[in-house]
């Protein structure tokens, strides 16, 4: 396995511990679709979280959040429609959330979280 | 709170507006969005900005951040807010501390310096009249903008020196950067170029007399005659014999160069009167102003309280010729855009220049020209009635003679000529003050025969002349003018006979040949 593809599990790992610390329930990780790829899906009461993952050593290329254009939002909503339809669940409240992890190595990841964008 | 609030100035025409900056940052994915009316330059500001901030050690918020720029409905243009978003961003980050009633005016460059905008002189002026009375500018700016009266202006090289001086953390600041100073890439202005000297003219003995009086006067003035009798030479020298700007004359003539040229650091209150000399291909808008979106003040307003030359005169097309009898009336020039509606002011003194026909030769006896009676009338015709009405001294000027070419030297130099003009001109002030006017050329013909009456005696010879039909009305108003100036600088109180008689023949050459 490739380091990046490493350091992405790492965050991810580090996220789904996040959102169950805030008390919602991861459903699965890593679901795919021809359309892509939803990271975490995860159900915050009543609500869907189509969770997206963003991990950087550092912020030299600049910052996580940066890196989710409008493209890849339209998308991650398109996935949790998708997801919807592959389980036969009817789910009126759904929203995407984003995740960005800044992991250099050593000391504490440090995990930033944005609720409901796009 | 995420929310952060400063201040800059938007410029219409020569008019500034207190624009207000709002800056949020928002729980969403990264994004710069300003609001506001902006055009493309402010849009690219983002950019700016964000490198700006990262190079001076104090990045921007990784977040959503939205500029709003009040009132919404102004459009904005221009570089010049570059520093206000800049601080309402960073004060709403909480990194610096609140900014109060600070304008801020400046452009700034990736690595962080503030660069100098052009315009700062009004919009410092405009700001002081809102009540704001502290404006940070770029130091390359402070001494344009130092101008102002009332103004507590700041320079700053850096926005991290100045980040410094409202609270940033000094531990994250790149403080060791000092760039050079800008190089001084505008023109130095009018005044500060050495202005020919009438010692040059040789002989021209009615020409130089005529340009006294026109200088004297404020009197408008065409010069006709063959190519190489000097119209140029004689024309360019007139700006040296006006006495310098008042005060409050030369904060408009420097508000109007300080909107027309690049930023420049080379700037000091402009003293001298302007002197404007466009190409005769000039279009309409190059002369009284225009331009895309807001229009730009054009030569007439540059050579405000200046000289206006316009040399070859008929070949000007038609339309600019007659664009000018608006600013000669008022004195101000009103021009519409699509983005609004721009007063520059407009008071020049025109000078003229033609040549006798379309081929050059027709004056003395005219015998080498080539033209036909049909052409040369054509000509004369090009430069509009009500254009010629308002221009006081029409002279023919012939070409100088050998006698007087051989002797250099034996003529008077300007400042010389230049003396007797600002004592002229301090004559007629204190004469027409009562009335509220300042050069005889501004005097209306109810005070010439009104108050300025002249008896009886002294005006004969105009009589005549109007009696048989040689002078109009509007031409007798305008000999009184003359004569009063030439009497201004004879030093005498009011006109004698004489000086009628030398005002008739200022004017008459061109009545001869029209």
């Amino acid at each position: 396995m490739k380091a990046k593809d490493l350091l992405g599990l790492r965050g991810e790992e580090l996220a789904a511990g996040y959102l169950e610390s805030l008390g919602m329930l991861v459903v699965e990780r890593n679901w795919r679709c021809t359309e892509g790829e939803i990271d975490i899906v995860a159900l915050d009461g009543d609500a869907l979280v189509i969770a997206e993952v963003k991990t950087r050593r550092s912020l030299d290329y600049g910052h996580p959040f940066e890196a989710v254009g409008t493209a890849k939002l339209a998308r991650l909503h398109r996935l949790g429609a998708a997801w919807c339809r592959d389980r036969e669940l009817r789910m009126p409240l759904r929203r995407v959330d984003v995740i960005a992890v800044v992991d250099d190595g050593g000391g504490d990841p440090l995990v930033e979280h944005l609720k409901g964008v796009g | 709170m995420a929310l952060g609030r400063t201040y800059s100035v938007a410029l219409v025409g020569l008019n500034g507006y207190i624009v207000e900056v709002e800056a949020d940052i928002g729980q969403t994915l990264p994004a710069f969005v300003i609001l506001g009316l902006p055009d493309a330059s402010l849009n690219e500001a983002k950019e700016r900005i964000r490198s700006a901030a990262k190079n001076s050690g104090i990045p921007l918020s990784r977040r959503k951040i939205t500029a709003n720029l009040i009132p919404a409905s102004l459009p904005k243009r221009g570089s010049g807010f570059d520093l206000a978003v800049t601080m309402a961003v960073l004060r709403a980050a909480n990194d610096i501390k609140p900014t109060e009633r600070t304008v801020f005016i400046a452009e700034l460059g990736l690595d962080g310096r503030l660069r100098p905008v052009r315009g700062i002189l009004p919009a410092v002026m405009a700001a002081v009249q809102a009540g704001y009375s502290d404006v940070v500018v770029a130091q390359a700016n402070l001494a344009e903008a130092s101008l102002v009266p009332g103004a507590s202006v700041r320079g700053y090289r850096t926005l991290a020196r100045l980040a410094l001086d409202f609270g940033a953390d000094p531990q994250e600041l790149v403080l060791d950067f000092e760039p050079d100073d800008e190089p001084g890439h505008g023109e130095p202005g009018p005044g500060t170029t050495g202005v020919p000297d009438m010692a040059d003219v040789s002989g021209q003995g009615d020409a130089r007399r005529a340009l006294e009086v026109a200088a004297a006067g404020a009197h408008h003035l065409l010069l006709t005659g063959p190519p190489g009798a000097g119209k140029t030479m004689l024309a360019e020298r007139l700006p040296g014999l006006l006495p310098d700007l008042a005060d409050h004359e030369a904060m408009e003539v420097t508000a109007i160069h300080s909107l027309c040229g690049l930023p420049s650091a080379a700037v000091q209150l402009l003293r001298r009167p302007p002197f404007e000399n466009p190409h005769h291909s000039a279009t309409a808008a190059a002369i009284i102003g225009g331009g895309s979106g807001l229009p730009r003040p054009g030569a007439a307003s540059r050579a405000h309280r200046g000289v206006l030359f316009l040399d070859e005169a008929p070949e000007y097309e038609r339309s600019v010729l007659d664009a000018l009898r608006q600013p000669l009336e008022s004195g101000e020039l009103v021009i519409h855009r699509s983005a609004g509606t721009a007063a520059y002011p407009a008071r020049f003194q025109l000078v003229l220049a033609a040549n006798p026909c379309p081929c050059g030769k027709a004056s003395g006896k005219g015998l080498d020209c080539t033209c036909t009676p049909m052409m040369r009338r054509r000509y004369a015709a090009r430069m509009s009635g009500p254009l010629l009405d308002r221009v006081d001294i029409q002279l023919q000027v012939e070409r100088v003679s050998l006698a007087d070419f051989g002797q250099g030297g034996a003529e008077e130099d300007t400042a010389a000529v230049a003396r007797r003009v600002e004592d002229a001109r301090r004559r007629q002030a204190e004469r027409l003050r009562t009335f509220g006017l300042e050069t005889n050329s501004q005097v209306p013909g109810r005070i010439l025969r009104g108050p300025l009456r002249l008896p009886a005696a002294a005006t004969r010879i105009l009589d005549h002349s109007l009696e048989r039909g040689a002078l109009t009305a509007r031409g007798y108003d305008r000999v009184l003018r003359l004569a009063w100036t030439l009497a201004d600088l004879s030093q005498r109180d009011s006109p004698d006979p004489n000086d009628i008689g030398q005002a008739l023949g200022l004017r008459q050459a061109a009545s001869a040949a029209a």
